[in-house]
């Protein structure tokens, strides 16, 4: 699967003058509708990534003082649990051994685009990135994990990592890794798992693997997009970054944009942008909205009569009991039944899980029958409370977060759909039953597939 | 200094000793699986928990002293 072409929201008006313009957009500048930006177009974009040079000393110092204007900037994860990222630069860089950077596009999430749109499109951004962050935290080693569906994004981010060589700069190792695609790979220490050799799932921790992660050093895993924001940071500092966003979710965000949409794509965001300026950049909505999934398959259902007020930030997420995720705003329509995706995405959260752990296992599959059970009516009194009793059986309870993030969407769409779902309960299948899924469920392969660590040609 | 329990979810094949040996703390679910009861150990439950510990068949019960716990 190829990302569509991405395409800008511009909330403010751009000056004229730039970089760095405190207008969007930032990561996507220069982006082209075909193919990846060259070194020299990305470099006549935003200049040269200052620091290097000097002795190892010197390096040291420069590296403090990009970990220090990163938590001056405010930027958190983009992966989706918003973790500030300056705080595991900081237990990389403190670590006696000599760290190793994993950027992380193994985006397993169906409704998110925007990792491999950064890696097919923009591969000199996350090289940046990338090599930015090594600096910051003293590593030697870059490690580009993407997934193994990204067939472009490999192939771009292969042609940049040649292309840098060939510039002859001072460069930390680069390698490429493909990564498999089933939901849970993208997880840290499942990651890490993989680049040490095992199969890709998660890992009971600590140690976490900013302690102890790949070949035993201490790792900064950070998203892709993440990484993208700290070469703008190095270049342009923490006043400009936080120019835009919120005081607690400073900067811009990317977003996939999916469902009954004019446009789908992804689109880059100020955070706290309003829902329903992104649509209108979307070129609207081409049917009447049921709700909205924001954050992705471990995000939360808003129902229609939310929506108008619904801002993209965390923090104006929070009362409707969701946040941004991984960037995913994905719109169902009027015709399609809520009731019917949540009993099918239920069963395949469930087939995602890693099947390690006992209450995920057993209980993600109690909740996938009883929510099918509900969807056809069939499922009889006390099916309330059976649910509530699975979901606190659920939580809390892996060894990663997926049993939790599964919970959210479910519980979210009980919330949001509650007449759907009592008509449901109450009369069996609706007539929008029998229509075509809207969400994407891919097939995935099962968690134990070994697709290897793919080391790019030197 | 105080201890606590914990499950490595991973290691954990329900075998429901730790249940048997720490009850005062640990109750199983509708699968077998324990359910703790977090905090930190009382007076005998140290040593119930350690005997616990030491019995379950895949070592998934950990007694552990408290401490700050990092995250990523």
């Amino acid at each position: 699967m190829s990302a569509s072409s991405p395409t800008i929201l511009e909330t403010r008006p751009v000056d004229g003058v730039q970089p760095p313009a405190p207008a969007l957009p930032r990561l996507l500048s220069g982006i082209r509708a075909q193919g990846a930006l060259s070194l020299d177009e990305h470099l006549a974009v935003h200049g040269p990534l200052p620091g290097g040079g000097g002795g190892r000393r010197r390096a040291r110092e420069h590296g403090m003082m990009l970990i220090a204007e990163v938590e001056r900037a405010g930027l958190l994860g983009h992966g989706g649990a918003a973790f500030p990222t300056a705080t595991k630069m900081r237990a990389v860089a403190s670590a006696r051994r000599r760290g190793i950077v994993v950027v992380n596009a193994a985006e397993g999430e169906p409704a998110s685009l925007k990792d491999r749109t950064l890696l097919e499109s923009l591969p000199q951004l996350v090289l940046d990135g990338a090599i930015a962050a090594a600096e910051a935290v003293g590593a030697d080693e870059v490690i580009v994990c993407a997934c193994e569906s990204a067939d472009v994004g490999i192939e771009s981010v292969a042609r940049a990592i040649e292309e840098r060589r060939a510039s002859s700069e001072r460069l930390p190792g680069l390698r490429l890794a493909t990564v498999p695609g089933h939901y849970v790979a993208g997880q840290e220490s499942a990651l890490v798992n993989f680049l040490n050799g095992g199969p890709a799932k998660p890992t009971f921790t600590p140690p976490m693997p900013f302690e102890r992660g790949v070949a035993q050093r201490p790792t900064l895993v950070n998203n892709v997009e993440t990484l993208a924001h700290v070469a703008l940071i190095a270049r342009y500092g923490a006043a400009w970054f936080r120019e835009l966003g919120t005081p607690t979710q400073p900067g811009s965000a990317l977003v996939t944009l999916s469902g009954p949409i004019a446009h789908p794509g992804v689109y880059e965001i100020e955070h706290g942008a309003s829902l329903a300026s992104l649509i209108r950049a979307g070129g609207g909505a081409t049917a009447r909205v049921r709700g909205a999934l924001i954050g992705g398959y471990a995000g939360s259902w808003v129902g229609a009569a939310q929506l108008d007020g619904v801002a993209l930030s965390n923090e104006h997420l929070a009362p409707h009991g969701a946040s941004l995720g991984a960037g995913v705003v994905l719109l169902l329509s009027e015709a399609a039944c809520p009731v019917g995706e949540t009993a099918r995405l239920a069963r395949w959260l469930a087939d995602q899980s890693a099947h390690q752990c006992g209450p995920c296992v057993h209980g993600l599959d109690a909740l996938a029958g009883t929510l099918a059970e509900l969807a056809g009516g069939i499922a009889g009194a006390g099916v309330a409370q059976r649910i509530d009793r699975l979901a606190s059986l659920v939580a809390r309870r892996g060894a990663c977060g997926h049993p939790d993030g599964a919970l959210n969407p479910l519980l979210s769409a009980l919330d949001a759909f509650q007449a759907e779902f009592a008509d449901h309960a109450r009369h069996g299948p609706c007539a929008a039953c029998s229509r075509p899924a809207e969400l994407p469920l891919p097939d995935r392969p099962p968690s134990d597939a070994t697709s290897r660590d793919r080391p790019s040609r030197a | 200094m105080s201890h606590r329990v914990r499950v490595n979810p991973i290691a954990c094949e329900a075998h429901g000793m730790c249940a048997e040996l720490l009850p005062e703390r640990i109750v199983l679910d509708e699968w077998g699986y324990p359910m703790l009861e977090e905090g930190p150990l009382h007076g005998s439950q140290l040593e119930h928990a350690l005997r616990a510990a030491r019995a379950c068949p895949t070592f998934a019960l950990l007694v552990e002293r408290e401490r700050g716990r990092g995250r990523g």
